[in-house]
């Protein structure tokens, strides 16, 4: 009897336990939220987002560092999101069971648990350095690009995964080939899978900043990357990739190691817009996999 | 000779998808070339044993010292601290998550932890800093404005999601059967939890525990923004230090032209880190990969 009661109470406080256990992460980050808010709320406005960085805080804003990220961003998908996907229809659908695909595997596991700063390493010496690409956008996003591969490579076998195999075997009793069968029947059914992993992927590379210090990224930039539209023939320049940049979370660290409190008022107002776009790009994914899951039922 | 044609197109797409997977071996390939070599080029200055034994690390400096264990230590230092608080929470969580809480409230709650790991590093670097670091002060006046007990306490919060959502996999996939049978034989939840789904995890939740510790020893801007930049040989946390991530910040922040022994120092250090954590990585693999066999 007295041992049936102690169970029964170890049973429910274990179950408080746990709960504050499993809280205590979401508490923190309301704290987190609350203290970013009513510190930078009051400093975000139309001057802070289309000004360059200042010496004087209240003058500082946030534009080459948003317009760098945005550069950045658009590179890195544009370099990931192909090579990602097709990695990963390889490995999902043509991959036989070898010692060398079992070297891949694991290799990809590995490189997903690599510290972000030692990309920033091989960057440094491999694009800015050997390739000679300097400081540039480009040498970034391909730094980003191949930081995020894993992610990509992993979610799009995820989602190839996810498709039943008789939809593969209709496909080839219609006579179609094995890319056919990929292209118009797979990888359709796959497209909201492979899109949320991008998605989280890119959300992953607007918020790393040490790969990108490491590569020499500049902290303080009162210029932006030569503009993709021009006014004279031909219309359209891709002399930015090769420009100097910043990017929002860099700006951000650099405010902080700022001794003045005034910068901390302007790292909080910029923390805001960053997980701003940081939410917004997960809750779209979200709500893609939602979809998802909802619409189709094999 | 439409299905010539067809065949030679397969095998070009094919050979364009295998060399995208092989990519990714040029890119493991690329990190150990470059640490290698730049590393092969620090140790043709300072020899490997002043780099392993000696304890002070001031290359910035006129009297120049390489010993890389002040700044281990401030890694192992911050790491410690870091696993000290997600681990038990992680594993508390975990526990709660796949024996005492509805399916209701599991899928409710494992999404929302996913924002945790959303929020970049730079921010929680901020939230350390100017939160954590006032509120801790209040409570420990000895505690400096840079200390390792702030951001591992930060970094731990980071890591619990991580710990706690791959022990909780583990856990799910024990199967119903050893429940049942010690349920059958009287035992309570909380025993059947702690004595039969624990232990029969353990290789998952030792899994997600390594990992844990690698995310730990290479995380970044929390350490670089709350830790502070002075290389210190000390296992106290309330003074400043700087971990080897932190270092390669720090040199990475002023511009250290190529071939220079400032610019070297921050791949050997960096050789040090990728060693770390790929030796815990492949530990961790490996034992998911044991927990997976067992069960399915």
């Amino acid at each position: 009897m007295n041992r049936k009661l102690y169970n029964k109470f170890l049973d429910k406080s274990f179950t408080i336990l746990g709960l504050v256990a499993t809280l205590i992460g979401l508490v923190v980050l309301s704290a987190l939220l609350i203290d970013v808010f009513t510190d930078g709320m009051g400093r975000l406005s139309w001057q802070f987002l289309m000004s360059y960085p200042s010496r004087r805080p209240e003058e500082a804003g946030i534009l080459s560092a948003w317009v760098g990220t945005v550069w950045v961003m658009i590179l890195t998908g544009l370099i990931a999101f192909p090579i990602g996907v097709m990695a990963g229809i390889y490995l999902e659908e043509y991959e036989k069971k070898t010692w060398f695909s079992n070297i891949i595997e694991i290799n990809i596991a590995n490189l997903a648990g690599v510290p972000s700063i030692i990309y920033g390493l091989l960057g440094l010496g491999l694009f800015v350095r050997v390739l000679a690409l300097e400081r540039s956008v480009l040498s970034g996003a391909a730094t980003l690009a191949i930081l995020v591969l894993p992610i990509i490579i992993l979610s799009t076998r995820e989602a190839l995964r996810a498709v039943p195999f008789s939809i593969r075997e209709a496909s080839y009793a219609l006579g179609a080939t094995r890319w056919q069968t990929i292209r118009s029947q797979v990888l359709p059914a796959a497209m909201p899978g492979v899109l949320t992993g991008a998605i989280l992927a890119m959300s992953r590379a607007i918020g790393e900043t040490a790969p990108l210090i490491t590569i020499g990224a500049l902290t303080y930039v009162a210029f932006l990357p030569t503009s993709p539209i021009s006014s004279e023939f031909p219309y359209i320049s891709f002399q930015g990739i090769f420009d100097a940049f910043t990017v929002l979370p860099i700006q951000i660290f650099n405010w902080v190691s700022r001794p003045q409190k005034g910068f901390f008022t302007d790292a909080a107002a910029g923390i805001i817009v960053l997980l701003m776009i940081t939410f917004i790009m997960n809750g779209i994914a979200v709500w893609l996999r939602y979809r998802y899951q909802k619409k189709i039922r094999w | 000779m439409r299905k010539r044609y067809q065949w030679i197109k397969e095998k070009l797409i094919e050979g364009a998808l295998f060399a995208s997977a092989l990519f990714s071996i040029f890119v493991t390939a690329g990190i150990i070339g470059v640490l290698f070599f730049e590393t092969y080029e620090f140790f043709k200055e300072v020899s490997i044993l002043d780099f392993l034994t000696d304890t002070q690390w001031t290359p910035l400096f006129t009297d120049k010292h390489f010993g890389i264990l002040p700044l281990f230590a401030g890694t192992f230092l911050t790491t410690a601290i870091a696993i000290l608080v997600a681990l038990p929470i992680g594993l508390v969580s975990a526990i709660y998550l796949s024996e005492y809480a509805s399916d209701r409230a599991r899928n409710t709650v494992k999404p929302a932890l996913e924002i945790l790991a959303a929020v970049p590093t730079v921010v929680y670097g901020y939230f350390a800093l100017l939160f954590v670091t006032p509120i801790l002060q209040r409570f420990i006046p000895d505690l400096s404005g840079f200390n390792a007990l702030s951001p591992g306490i930060v970094m731990g919060i980071m890591i619990i999601p991580i710990i706690a959502s791959l022990s909780e996999d583990a856990m799910h996939a024990v199967p119903m059967g050893l429940r049942e049978g010690a349920y059958a034989l009287g035992a309570a939840k909380f025993q059947v939890a702690t004595r039969v789904v624990v232990p029969a995890a353990f290789s998952g939740i030792a899994a997600s525990f390594i990992l844990g510790i690698s995310r730990a020893v290479g995380e970044t801007m929390v350490v670089a923004i709350a830790a502070g930049q002075q290389p210190r040989l000390t296992l106290n946390p309330l003074v400043p230090l700087e971990t080897v991530t932190a270092y390669i910040v720090q040199v990475s922040l002023g511009d250290t032209p190529t071939g220079t022994i400032e610019y070297k120092t921050i791949f050997a250090a960096g050789m040090g880190l990728f060693t770390v954590t790929f030796v815990l990585n492949i530990v961790s693999y490996w034992l998911k990969k044991r927990f997976r066999e067992v069960y399915e």
